[in-house]
């Protein structure tokens, strides 16, 4: 049986029976991973936490980092997580053009993305915050932002990344049905990079 | 087509996440205690994920094992809330009679 009729007919030739996910192998495997990743995200929100509840002098984040861009990236990431799941669903209704359009969509999302937060990091690395100090108390504010705020930048960039690589495999592959679990899998990644934006939003800038 | 499961209309999501965020933003500028605010928050946070887990995720439409898969890091991060906190009695204790910090900027 060849690769094409496996992902075709998914169903029949899975070795064996996967009762969480009838659908592939690797729809388990993607969410295995992102719990995993989650409690990367969790330990990190925790130890966040920790280091501010032991801080005296921590500084008001919101008055340090400014709310406005950010809002404004959150909208732009949860437009992304739209043009995600239209992309499965035009894929599902058999149209590769589309689904191929609403990916891109999505990646230039996460694209911008990064690049708004360059400029933010820019912006606030001129105004003082480095990862080492800063001008409005803990050092450590400093550094805990810019290592979750990287880490979640690096989840985004790659997202880019695995999204167009993707986008390849929906142009290569003439039936839309072979390519609807790796457009299903990349979605269930960009969501959770997106969920996990949600969890910094609240934790790093709101409170 | 591989899409068994029924689609939730994912507008209907779209919208109440963008509300939710314009509820957290204002959230923040309430005349309220800071628990509250704290309080308010988490929940808003929480709400939102759930929302993108469930319809983004599909996780509604899922079997529950997968679903306890996807909880269980909450799990463990909740747990670690309570394993890292005791260090705030430990810092607390050793630096309360240290002098407040200045708001000089620091030196690189």
């Amino acid at each position: 049986m060849t690769a094409q009729a496996a992902t075709t007919s998914h169903h029949a030739v899975e070795p064996a029976e996967t009762p969480l996910t009838p659908e592939s192998w690797g729809k388990l495997g993607m969410w295995i991973f992102l719990a995993g990743d989650a409690v990367g995200f969790g330990a990190l929100l925790a130890a966040y936490g920790g280091m501010r509840a032991t801080s005296a002098d921590w500084p008001v984040p919101y008055d340090v980092l400014g709310i406005n861009l950010t809002a404004a990236m959150t909208f732009l990431l949860i437009c992304s997580s739209v043009t995600m799941v239209k992309a499965l669903e035009w894929l599902g209704k058999g149209d590769r053009g589309k689904c191929k359009m609403f990916l891109f969509f999505t990646a230039l999302g996460g694209a911008i993305f990064v690049s708004l937060q360059a400029y933010e990091w820019t912006h606030l690395i001129h105004a003082g915050l480095h990862i080492n100090g800063n001008p409005w108390g803990a050092s450590l504010f400093g550094t805990s932002f810019f290592v979750v705020t990287g880490f979640h930048g690096l989840h985004v960039t790659a997202g880019v990344i695995y999204l167009l690589a993707v986008l390849g495999v929906v142009a290569r592959r003439p039936d839309p049905a072979a390519s609807y679990n790796v457009v299903e899998i990349v979605g269930l990644y960009w969501h959770f990079v997106d969920l996990v934006w949600i969890m910094v939003f609240t934790f790093m800038y709101l409170l | 087509m591989a899409g068994e499961h029924k689609h939730p209309n994912y507008m209907t999501i779209f919208w109440w996440l963008a509300v939710l965020t314009v509820v957290e933003i204002a959230v923040v500028f309430l005349p309220m205690g800071k628990l509250l605010i704290g309080v308010l928050l988490c929940g808003l946070a929480v709400a939102k994920a759930a929302m993108v887990a469930m319809y983004f995720m599909h996780l509604k439409f899922e079997t529950r094992t997968l679903g306890l898969i996807a909880i269980t890091p909450l799990l463990i991060a909740t747990l670690l809330v309570f394993i890292i906190l005791p260090d705030s009695f430990y810092v607390n204790h050793k630096t309360a009679n240290l002098k407040p910090a200045t708001s000089a900027p620091a030196k690189h």
